[in-house]
C-alpha cells in the first residue's frame, strides 16, 4: 500500500487581472503518492507552472485545500511556507537559475544556509550532492564556466541537498539538446528509483515524459484522459 | 559559504562597478571630512582664549582707526582686568607676495593679554628692552628661517615713513609658540612706539583694543558698556568677542568659506546620488535571483536583511576609507597649510556625523531595493531566464 505525499482537494486558483478574475483551476483534485515520478504535459497556458507553484508552496490556492504528508500547507503564513519549501521541496528550473558569483559547490550549499548545520557539515553535504550528480570535479567552477547540462546538474544537486521529499521540475530539459536532456532525465529517474524522491516534472516533450512513471495531461485547468504515452 | 559570505560575494560580483562606486563614496566622504574640518576652522570658537577676550574696533569698519586715548578709558572701567592695543601694519618681507600678518602692539600689555603665547623669559625681556625688537610666530619663523638675533627689514604697504621710505628695521627678539591659539604662530608683533614715531601719518591712532575682563561671563554687558562710552563721539566703537571678530576678519577674504562649502557640498550630494542610484540598480538587476532565493526557502525578512547589509557595508567601506583619508589630509593641511586653516582636523564630532551619514546612505540606498526585493513576486521564478 503506497503512502500519499501531496493531496489537492477542490483546489481553485484564479489570477486577478485588473478588475477581472481569471480562473485557472475551478476544482482540481489530485493525489501524488510517495515515490511517484509524474510528468505533466499540456498546451501553453494550461496551468502547468501554476500547478507546480501550488504543489511547492510557492503560491496559494484561492480555494480548496492542499495537504503535504497529511498537514495543511495552503494556509501557512509566509515565513512558515518558506520553511516548508526549504525543508520539503526541491526546485529545478528550465534556466537553471544558479547564482553567477558562486561556485558550483557554493550554489549547492545555498539551501543549507537555511538549516542549523555547521559549516563543515554543509560542505560535506554539498560535496555529496555534487557527487550524486557526477560533478565533483567541477565543484570550484562558476556557472559561466559550465555547460548547460552541467549547470542543470548543479541545479539538481542544489534541489536534493537538503534531502526534500518532493522535487518539482519545470521544463528541466527545455533548454538542452536531446543527448544532454536524456542524461538529465536519467538522473531524475535515478533519484526517483534509488533515492526514493517523489518527482513532478512539467514538460512539453513527449520523449522526456517517457522517463516518468506516469503522465498527466492538463488542458484548460483540467486533467484529461489521453493515452498519449506510447 | 555563509550568509555573510553571500552578502560579500554579491558586493563584489561586478568588480569594476563596485570599485567605481566605492571610489565615488570614498571621494564623497573625503570631501565631507575635509570640508567639515575646514569649516570648523572658520567658526568662532566658544571656548578658549579667543572666547574670553573682547576686541574693540571702529564701528564703521575694523580697518578704520581709533584714537589711542580710548585704551586708557577702557582700562579705567572696573570690569576690565587688562587691555592692550594692536595696529595693522600691512607688512611684507622684501617682496609684496611675502605678505605677513604684522601688528604694532603695546608690547608689555600685549604679552600679558595674550597669556597663551609662550615666550622664554629672556626673549621676553629682550623684546621689551629693544625698541626695534620684534617677536615672530613660530610658523612664520620656520617658513622664512628667521632666528633670534636676526636683523630683518619689513616693508609696509600702508604706512610710509617720515623719511619717505617704507622699510622698518627690526631685531628678532623672540619666537612665539602658541599651540592653544595658532594665530600667535602666524603673526609678528613689534613696538607701537617705534612704529608710531617713524610713520608719516596716522599718529596716535590705533587699530583695535584687546580687552580681558574680570569675569568673562559678563563680557556681553562689558561690551555694551564700552560701546555706550563712545556713542555719539567722532569714533563710535563696536565691541565683540575676539572669536567673533576673527571669524568676521576671515570672511573679509571674499568669503571663501561659503563658496568652498557650497561647491564641495554640491559635489558631495551629487556623488552620493549617483552612488546611491548605482547601488539601487545593482539590486534591481538581481530581481530574478532574489525570486529564486525566495523560492528555495529564503524568507522575505532574510532577504531584506541581506540586501540592506550589502548597501550598509558598501557605504561603510567607502565612507570610512574616505573619512580616514580626510583625517590625514586635514591633519596635513592643518600644519603645513596657510594660517587661516591652522589646526584644521577631523574631530571626533565630524567623524561621528560622517558615520551617521554613511549609515543614512546605506539605509536609504538599501531600504528601497531591500523592500522591493522582499516583495519580489516569487511565482515568477520558475520562468526566469
Ligand atoms: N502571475 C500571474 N498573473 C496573472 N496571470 C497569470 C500569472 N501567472 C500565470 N498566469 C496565467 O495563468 C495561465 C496559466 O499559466 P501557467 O504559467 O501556469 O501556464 P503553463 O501551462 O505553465 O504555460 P507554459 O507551457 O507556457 O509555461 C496563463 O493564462 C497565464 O497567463
Ligand atoms: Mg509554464
Amino acid at each position: 500500500m503506497s503512502e500519499e505525499l501531496v493531496k489537492l482537494s477542490g483546489v481553485q486558483k484564479a489570477y486577478r487581472r485588473g478588475k477581472q478574475s481569471v480562473p485557472i483551476f475551478e476544482t482540481l483534485d489530485m493525489s501524488i503518492e510517495k515515490g511517484a515520478f509524474l510528468a505533466i504535459m499540456g498546451p501553453s497556458g494550461s496551468g502547468k507552472t501554476t500547478l507546480l507553484n501550488l504543489l511547492g508552496g510557492v503560491d496559494r490556492p484561492t480555494g480548496g485545500s492542499i495537504t503535504f504528508q497529511g498537514q495543511r500547507v495552503d494556509n501557512l503564513s509566509e515565513s512558515r511556507l518558506a520553511a516548508f519549501r526549504a525543508g520539503h521541496v526541491g526546485f529545478i528550473f528550465q534556466f537553471y537559475n544558479l547564482m553567477p558569483m558562486l561556485t558550483a559547490a557554493q550554489n549547492v550549499e545555498l539551501p543549507l544556509l537555511l538549516t542549523s548545520q555547521g559549516s563543515k557539515a554543509r560542505k560535506e553535504r554539498a560535496a555529496t550532492a555534487l557527487q550524486i550528480v557526477g560533478l565533483s570535479d567541477r565543484a570550484a567552477h562558476k556557472p559561466s564556466e559550465l555547460s548547460g547540462g552541467q549547470q542543470q546538474r548543479v541545479a539538481i544537486a542544489r534541489a536534493i541537498v537538503s534531502d526534500p521529499e518532493l522535487i518539482l521540475a519545470d521544463e528541466p530539459t527545455g533548454d538542452l539538446d536531446r543527448e544532454t536532456a536524456n542524461e538529465i532525465l536519467s538522473m531524475l529517474q535515478e533519484l526517483n528509483a534509488n533515492y526514493g524522491k517523489t518527482i513532478v516534472m512539467v514538460t512539453h516533450d513527449a520523449e522526456a515524459a517517457r522517463y516518468a512513471r506516469k503522465t498527466l495531461h492538463l488542458d484548460k485547468g483540467h486533467f484529461v484522459e489521453k493515452d498519449l504515452v506510447a | 559559504m555563509t550568509s555573510r559570505g553571500l552578502v560579500w560575494k554579491n558586493l563584489f560580483r561586478k568588480k569594476l562597478r563596485t570599485f567605481l562606486t566605492l571610489f565615488a563614496i570614498f571621494v564623497a566622504f573625503l570631501l565631507y571630512g575635509v570640508l567639515m574640518a575646514f569649516q570648523a576652522t572658520q567658526e568662532a570658537p566658544t571656548q578658549g582664549p579667543l572666547a574670553r577676550r573682547l576686541v574693540v574696533t571702529n564701528k564703521i569698519n575694523f580697518t578704520q582707526p581709533l584714537p589711542i586715548s580710548y585704551v586708557d578709558k577702557i582700562r579705567a572701567l572696573p570690569e576690565v582686568k587688562r587691555a592692550s592695543h594692536m595696529s595693522w601694519f600691512g607688512g611684507y618681507y622684501r617682496e609684496p607676495q611675502n605678505f605677513l600678518i604684522a601688528f604694532a602692539v603695546d608690547e608689555e600689555s600685549f604679552l600679558d593679554v595674550y597669556s597663551e603665547f609662550e615666550l622664554p623669559p629672556e626673549q621676553r625681556a629682550a623684546f621689551l628692552k629693544d625698541r626695534q625688537g620684534i617677536v615672530i610666530g613660530k610658523r612664520i619663523a620656520d617658513s622664512y628661517g628667521f632666528k633670534v638675533g636676526d636683523h630683518i627689514p619689513l616693508r609696509s604697504n600702508l604706512f610710509f615713513k617720515k623719511d619717505g621710505g617704507d622699510t622698518y628695521e627690526f631685531n628678532v627678539s623672540g619666537i612665539i609658540v602658541s599651540p592653544e591659539n595658532l594665530q600667535g604662530e602666524d603673526q609678528v608683533a613689534f613696538h607701537y612706539a617705534y612704529f608710531n614715531e617713524a610713520r608719516a601719518f596716522g599718529q596716535d591712532s590705533i587699530g583695535q583694543v584687546i580687552v580681558e575682563t574680570n569675569d568673562p561671563a559678563q563680557n556681553d554687558a562689558v561690551a555694551q558698556k564700552i560701546d555706550a562710552m563712545f556713542v555719539n563721539s567722532a569714533n563710535e566703537t563696536e565691541t565683540r568677542s575676539e572669536a567673533v571678530f576673527q571669524a568676521a576678519f576671515a570672511e573679509q577674504a571674499g568669503n571663501i568659506g561659503l563658496i568652498i562649502t557650497f561647491v564641495v557640498g554640491a559635489a558631495f550630494v551629487t556623488i552620493l546620488l549617483i552612488a546611491g542610484n548605482t547601488m539601487m540598480l545593482a539590486v534591481r538587476e538581481r530581481t530574478g535571483e532574489i525570486g529564486v532565493l525566495k523560492t528555495i526557502g529564503f524568507t522575505a525578512q532574510r532577504i531584506f536583511a541581506m540586501v540592506l547589509s550589502e548597501s550598509m557595508l558598501f557605504a561603510l567601506i567607502g565612507g570610512l576609507l574616505g573619512l580616514a583619508a580626510a583625517a590625514g589630509a586635514s591633519a596635513y593641511l592643518g600644519t603645513a597649510g596657510p594660517g587661516f586653516i591652522a589646526g584644521m582636523k577631523v574631530t571626533p564630532g565630524i567623524a561621528l556625523s560622517g558615520l551617521g551619514l554613511m549609515l543614512l546612505l546605506g539605509l536609504v540606498t538599501g531600504a528601497v531595493p531591500a523592500w522591493n526585493a522582499m516583495r519580489t513576486d516569487i511565482i515568477t521564478a520558475f520562468a526566469r531566464k
